[in-house]
């Protein structure tokens, strides 16, 4: 490591790595769109979709320098402002251009993240314009606390894969946009149901694919702390579901489809910020314990009036917050070579991880909250009733995920010579007296 | 006795049933369907495929009823369904010649007098 050089196996396992985490965010758009009513799917899939393209971009131009670049304690500096100076040069043991690539799709999946809480009422274009701004404003300096040499890199604390960053990051953000936007005008007036739960299970295991390459590509290398994260990645979400659909069972004495998907992600997002640094048994206790706090707020929040609508709280936020707890009692010398956490007699580590967890909660939220007030300020956040009753498939998009060409009408593209020729529509026989 | 048929917005249906039940008109057949008013068109675009859909999502409302549950039927659904917009639907009260109640073979004004009351009666 004294003279950086590129390793080939490390590059191949990180553009894996890279495409892995990029499908994560189509995966998230089909596990949210399934557990949304049909005619707000489009909406909720566009609102991950739309995230590849506008996220991505942001983060080229600007959020990779913001995040990675030399600077302050609290943000990266301008530098690297439109990849200046990213080219192919190692960066660890690959392409300084592949890790900004990589660090970029958790920005992208990051932001798609915090849709779920706003859901089937917030306007498209003030959607865009919040998560774009929110990763440059939030995200972009979080990362650069944790990975681009922040002070909570230089505090100790430990993230492998973004339990705080990433998951506790978009949940702050979620919560307060759920708050700011306001409730579905149907909440707790109408059962609200999943229209397509097989898109949910596809979308959640979609996701599981995917994270391996968020938590074992985190590694940054070919190595052996990959394959540790990447089992870690394997046995933690299996804790979860077990627990998970035994709590089920207890509760209704049925296993539930929604609740098993549910139980990945929420193992998932727990295993994240621990995966390279805690043994593989460890890491299915984590997996097992993280069912519990996610599983009983999902419950108790849908009888409150906060309609984070598809739960990003308890399942990013408390499942986020217990790996980064857990990653301080669970962290391993034997296993990462350089952390001990509680259990192996280093209760510091825990304080530590609760800062980070604090400054991130402090920081987002304050943050999410002035950005939603600006954008409100520029334009509505949300549809009218008229639009919400509508679906915002029609309202925002112009289609609709299931549509029936049953009373379609083409319009042609006409030019003036042929212009009185057309298709006679049943509004214009009703104008010619077609009905009685 | 009559029929009652009513065409709504889909996303006002759950109201409508809410407001019939607590008017206490619990026989109610629901299905989906599709129709014209004079409701504004509904561009779509898919690709390079622009369309007007002139046909909109609607729910209809069948109840069958004895004459004096006409008026609170009547009135349920027009509090419940109505947003103001054009597109809100319609109701049509038709008359019935005969009625029968499949289980029990009774007829008429006892074939959509509700189970719970006739029960009670007998006790």
């Amino acid at each position: 490591m004294d003279t950086p050089t590129l390793v080939p196996a490390d590059t191949v396992w990180m553009l894996v790595s890279t495409a892995l985490v990029l499908l994560m965010t189509p995966a998230l758009a089909f596990f949210y769109g399934g557990l949304v009513r049909s005619k707000n799917a489009l909406n909720t899939m566009m609102m991950s979709v739309a995230s590849l393209g506008f996220v991505g971009m942001a983060w080229a131009l600007l959020g990779y320098s913001l995040a990675f670049a030399e600077g302050p304690a609290y943000v990266g500096g301008l530098s690297k402002a439109l990849l200046a100076g990213v080219g192919l040069e190692p960066q660890g043991t690959i392409p300084h251009l592949l890790f900004m690539a990589y660090q970029g799709t958790f920005a992208i999946i990051t932001a798609a993240l915090v849709s779920g809480a706003i859901v089937e009422r917030m306007r498209f274009g003030a959607y865009l314009a919040f998560i774009t701004l929110w990763s440059l404003v939030v995200y972009a300096p979080v990362a650069h606390w944790v990975w681009g040499g922040g002070f909570l890199a230089r505090m100790g604390a430990l993230d492998f894969a973004g339990g705080t960053v990433v998951h506790i990051n978009a949940a702050t953000a979620a919560f307060v946009a759920a708050v700011v936007i306001g409730q579905r005008k149907d909440y707790a007036r109408q059962a609200i149901l999943p229209h397509n739960v097989p898109f949910t299970l596809l979308g959640g295991g979609l996701l599981w694919f995917g994270w391996f390459g968020f938590n074992a590509g985190s590694a940054l290398a070919a190595n052996g702390t990959a394959a540790l994260a990447f089992v870690n990645t394997m046995l933690a979400p299996a804790g979860t579901l077990v627990v998970w659909t035994v709590l089920d069972l207890l509760r209704n004495g049925k296993a539930t489809a929604v609740g098993a998907a549910t139980g990945i992600v929420v193992g998932l997002v727990a295993i994240t910020p621990a995966a390279g640094f805690i043994g593989p048994l460890p890491a299915l206790v984590l997996g097992a314990l993280a069912a519990f706090p996610s599983y009983y707020a999902l419950v108790y929040r849908a009888r409150t009036r906060l309609d984070d609508s598809l739960d990003v709280v308890a399942a990013h936020g408390l499942g986020g917050t217990v790996g980064a707890l857990l990653t301080g009692v669970f962290a391993s010398k034997n296993w990462n070579g350089t952390v001990e956490g509680l259990l192996h007699g280093n209760p510091g580590q825990l304080g530590i991880q609760a800062i980070a967890v604090v400054a991130a909660i402090a920081y987002s939220g304050i943050a999410s909250y002035l950005l939603l007030k600006v954008i409100g300020l520029v334009t509505p956040l949300r549809v009218d009733k008229r639009e919400e009753g509508l679906g915002l498939d029609k309202s925002q998009h112009g289609e609709e995920a299931y549509a029936d060409d049953e009373g379609a009408i083409l319009i042609l593209q006409r030019t003036e010579a042929d212009a009185p020729v057309g298709v006679p529509t049943l509004a214009a026989a009703a104008a010619e007296g077609g009905r009685s | 006795m009559k029929l009652v048929v009513a065409i709504v917005r889909p996303e006002k249906a759950n109201e409508v049933l809410e407001a019939l039940f607590r008017s206490d008109v619990q026989g109610v057949t629901l299905s989906r369907v599709q129709g014209h008013g004079g409701e504004t068109e509904q561009v779509e675009t898919y690709r390079g495929t622009t369309v007007k859909m002139e046909l909109h999502e609607k729910v209809r409302f069948d109840i069958g009823v004895s004459d004096h549950f006409v008026e609170p039927t009547v009135k349920a659904i027009l509090a419940a369904a109505r947003t103001g917009d054009v597109g809100d639907g319609k109701i049509f009260v038709l008359p019935v010649e005969k009625i029968f109640r499949i289980r029990t073979g009774e007829e008429d004004r006892a074939a959509v007098t509700p189970v719970q009351v006739v029960a009670a009666g007998k006790a």
